[in-house]
C-alpha cells in the first residue's frame, strides 16, 4: 500500500495514458469512411463553432459597412478597368463559345459523357482546426443546408479540398493540402496523370508521373475527374518545382491554384451531372458539316441544276459518273452551292464531283439519284447519296428513277422521309442500316443543296461549370 | 534568488475558479482554431499548451495537471480529422510534467518560465511525434531548428499568458 501511495501519480499517469494509447489504437483500426463522428467532437464542435460563427458574421458586417459606405477611394477608376475587363472578356467568350458549341456537337456525335457542376453552395470558412498537422477548415454550412460527405469544395480559383465530417449547421473541410488527402490529377497539356498530395511540410505534390517523363515548369494542373470527387478540368495548380523522386517517380511540386491559407468563401458542390451531350434539335449536324466550319469557302457557281447535271454526264465521256469525294474532305466541302432547291440529289451529286475524281460507270436512269446510286452501290459515290439522305437533309419522291429506286428530290425535311427510299434503292449501304453511320455520313453536294449556307447548330442551353 | 525550493521552503498552490477553469482553455482552443484563418503565422502557436503549462505550474499537482493536459488535449483534437488522443497524450504528459516541475522550481520570474516553456514545447511535440508517426502511420519530418524556434515563440507568447493566469489564479 506504501509503493501505491508513493507512486500514485505515476500509476495514475500510466493508467491514463495506456487509456489513451487504447482508445487511439482503437480509432486508427476503425477509421473508415462511414464511421459515425464521435460524440465527443460534436460537442467540441458545437461548442467553438457558434463563437466562430458569430466572430466571421461580425467580421463581414463590419468589413462589408466599411468597404461599401467608407472606404469607396479608386472605385471610378475600378469600375473603369472593370468595365474594360469586361468587354475585353465578352470578345473572349464569344471566341470560346464558338469552341464550345463545336465540341459540344462533337460530343453528342461521339455521344461523349461529360459532367457538370450543377448545383454549388456558397459557404464561409469560420474556422481551422487549429492544427498544422490536420489541415482542414470549418464552414457554416452543414446537414440542414444539404451538404454531406464526399462533396468537393472548390473557390474562384480552384479547388480547395473535400467534405470530411457533417455536422448539423457545420462541416469540415479537408484541404488539399493534408497529408491524408488525394486529388485525381491531370496535367494540362502533356494529359500525365498523377494524385496530388500534402505534405507534413504544408507543400502539395503530385506523385505517380515516371521518371521518364518530361514535365514543363509553370504548366497547370487539373482535377482528372478519376477521385469521384471533383469534377474533370478544374484548376488544380501550376508545377513549380520537377527533381527525380524515390522509386521511379518524379517528385513535382504545386502551388495550389486557391491561396488555402486565405480562404474566406468557397462553394460546395452539390450536385454533379453526367450527362451527353446532345445535338441540337433543329438541325442534325454532321461532321462535315463541322469541318467545312473550319474550311475555307468556295463561291458557288451561278448555275442552273439542269447545266450542272448535263455537265456531269458530260464530264464522263466514257459512260462514267465520278465519285463522291469521301466524308470530310475538302473537295466535298467545298462543293458549290446549288441554287434551285429542287435540285435533285443527283444532279448536286454530279455538281460536286471533282474533275480529277475517277469515273463511275453510269446507268440509265430518269432520275439523278438512281443516276447515281444504282450506278455503283457501295461505293462512296453510293455513300454520298446516303449522305444526301442523312437526318440533315431531306429528299422527297419525285418520281420513280427505275422500280424500286425512287427519285428523290432533295430538299430540307425530316431525315425519315429521305432515309427510307434511299435504304430501299441501296440495302448494302451500311449508311443505310446504322443511324450512327448517318450522322456521319459525306456531306456532298445534296446535301449543300439542301442549305445554300451550312446551317449549324444553336448551342444547346446546357448547364455551364461554375 | 533561488531557483529551486528546499525543504524548508513553503511552496505556494494556487487554484482557479470554475468558470476559469472551463473557459479558458475553451477560449485557447477557441483562439487557436480561429486566429490562424486570420493571421497564417498564428499557426506556430500552440495557446492550449501554454494555458496548460500555466495552469499545471501554478497549481502543481501532477494529477490535476495530468487530467487539465488531457481534457484540453481531447477538446483540440476533437476538433482535427486525426484520432482523438494525440494531443490528448501529449499535453498529459506535458501537465504531468509541468506540475511536477512546478513543485521542485521557481516558475514565478519570467526567465524560468521561458525556459520551462521551451523544454515542455519540445517536450510535447516530440511525444506527438512519436505517437503520430508511430501509431497513427503520418509522415513527418523532424527539425530540431524549426521546433526550438517555435518553442521559443511560444515561449515569448507564452509569458504574457501567464500573466494573465496570473491574475486569475486564487491562493490556497
Amino acid at each position: 500500500m506504501d509503493v501505491l501511495g508513493r507512486y500514485r501519480n505515476l500509476i495514475v499517469l500510466v493508467g491514463v495514458l495506456f487509456a489513451q494509447v487504447l482508445g487511439l489504437a482503437v480509432q486508427v483500426r476503425r477509421t473508415t469512411d462511414s464511421e459515425p463522428t464521435r460524440l465527443i467532437r460534436i460537442w467540441a464542435v458545437g461548442t467553438v463553432t457558434p463563437l466562430e460563427k458569430m466572430l466571421a458574421w461580425v467580421q463581414t458586417s463590419s468589413g462589408g459597412m466599411w468597404h461599401n459606405y467608407f472606404y469607396l477611394r479608386g472605385v471610378r477608376a475600378e469600375n473603369r478597368e472593370l468595365k474594360r475587363e469586361i468587354e475585353r472578356m465578352r470578345l473572349e467568350q464569344a471566341r470560346i463559345s464558338q469552341d464550345a458549341d463545336q465540341a459540344r456537337r462533337l460530343q453528342a456525335l461521339l455521344a461523349f459523357k461529360e459532367q457538370f457542376i450543377s448545383q454549388t453552395m456558397a459557404a464561409q470558412v469560420i474556422g481551422s482546426s487549429g492544427s498544422e498537422l490536420s489541415r482542414s477548415v470549418y464552414i457554416d454550412k452543414g446537414e440542414r443546408d444539404g451538404i454531406k460527405p464526399d462533396m468537393a469544395v472548390i473557390s474562384k480559383d480552384g479547388i480547395v479540398g473535400k467534405i470530411l465530417r457533417v455536422y448539423r449547421s457545420t462541416s469540415l473541410v479537408l484541404l488539399i493540402d493534408d497529408q491524408t488527402s488525394g486529388v485525381g490529377s491531370i496535367l494540362d497539356k502533356s494529359r500525365l496523370q498523377g494524385i496530388l498530395r500534402g505534405m507534413s511540410s504544408g507543400e502539395v505534390v503530385l506523385e505517380k508521373v515516371m521518371s521518364d517523363e518530361t514535365v514543363p515548369i509553370g504548366e497547370q494542373v487539373l482535377t482528372s475527374g478519376g477521385d469521384g470527387i471533383f469534377p474533370k478540368g478544374l484548376p488544380v495548380g501550376t508545377v513549380t518545382k520537377v527533381a527525380p523522386g524515390s522509386d521511379l517517380f518524379l517528385n513535382i511540386r504545386v502551388r495550389p491554384a486557391a491561396d488555402l491559407s486565405r480562404l474566406e468563401e468557397v462553394l460546395v458542390v452539390t450536385k454533379v451531372d453526367e450527362k451527353q451531350a446532345e445535338p441540337d434539335k433543329t438541325a442534325t449536324v454532321r461532321a462535315v458539316d463541322i469541318l467545312a466550319e473550319r474550311l475555307p469557302g468556295v463561291p458557288p457557281k451561278p448555275e442552273t441544276a439542269s447545266e450542272s447535271a448535263g455537265k456531269s454526264l458530260s464530264a464522263t465521256p466514257d459512260g462514267a459518273a465520278k465519285p463522291a469525294a469521301v466524308a470530310g474532305s475538302p473537295a466535298a466541302q467545298s462543293a458549290p452551292k446549288p441554287q434551285s432547291t429542287t435540285q435533285s440529289a443527283g444532279e448536286a451529286k454530279s455538281k460536286s464531283l471533282p474533275a480529277a475524281a475517277p469515273p463511275l460507270p453510269a446507268t440509265p436512269s430518269t432520275g439523278t439519284l438512281k443516276g447515281i446510286s444504282g450506278a455503283v452501290p457501295g461505293t462512296s459515290a453510293t455513300k454520298s447519296s446516303m449522305g444526301a439522305a442523312t437526318p440533315n437533309s431531306s429528299a422527297t419522291k419525285v418520281g420513280p428513277s427505275n422500280p424500286g429506286a425512287p427519285v428523290v428530290k432533295k430538299n430540307i425535311a425530316p431525315a425519315s422521309s429521305a432515309t427510307a427510299p434511299v435504304t430501299g434503292t441501296l440495302p448494302a449501304t451500311g449508311a443505310a442500316k446504322k443511324p450512327s453511320a448517318k450522322a456521319v455520313s459525306p456531306t456532298t453536294a445534296p446535301a449543300a443543296s439542301s442549305k445554300p449556307q451550312p446551317k449549324l447548330p444553336q448551342p444547346q442551353p446546357q448547364d455551364t461549370p461554375q | 534568488m533561488a531557483i529551486t525550493y528546499t525543504s524548508g521552503e513553503q511552496v505556494e498552490v494556487y487554484r482557479f475558479s470554475i468558470p476559469a477553469t472551463i473557459l479558458i482553455p475553451l477560449t485557447a482552443v477557441f483562439l487557436q482554431a480561429w486566429l490562424p484563418l486570420r493571421f497564417r503565422f498564428f499557426s506556430i502557436f500552440d495557446l492550449p499548451l501554454l494555458v496548460t503549462i500555466g495552469f499545471a505550474t501554478a497549481r502543481r499537482n501532477p494529477l490535476a495537471g495530468l487530467f487539465t493536459g488531457g481534457l484540453i488535449g481531447i477538446l483540440q483534437d476533437a476538433l482535427t480529422h486525426q484520432p482523438i488522443g494525440l494531443y490528448g497524450i501529449s499535453k498529459t504528459v506535458v501537465g504531468f510534467g509541468a506540475s511536477s516541475l512546478g513543485i521542485k522550481l521557481d516558475v514565478e520570474n519570467a526567465g524560468a518560465r521561458f525556459l520551462l516553456t521551451i523544454l515542455f514545447y519540445v517536450v510535447h511535440e516530440v511525444v506527438y511525434f512519436m505517437i503520430a508517426r508511430g501509431l497513427i502511420g503520418l509522415h513527418m519530418q523532424w527539425s530540431w531548428p524549426h521546433e526550438i524556434g517555435s518553442g521559443a515563440a511560444n515561449a515569448a507568447l507564452g509569458i504574457f499568458v501567464y500573466a494573465l493566469l496570473d491574475r486569475v489564479k486564487q491562493r490556497t
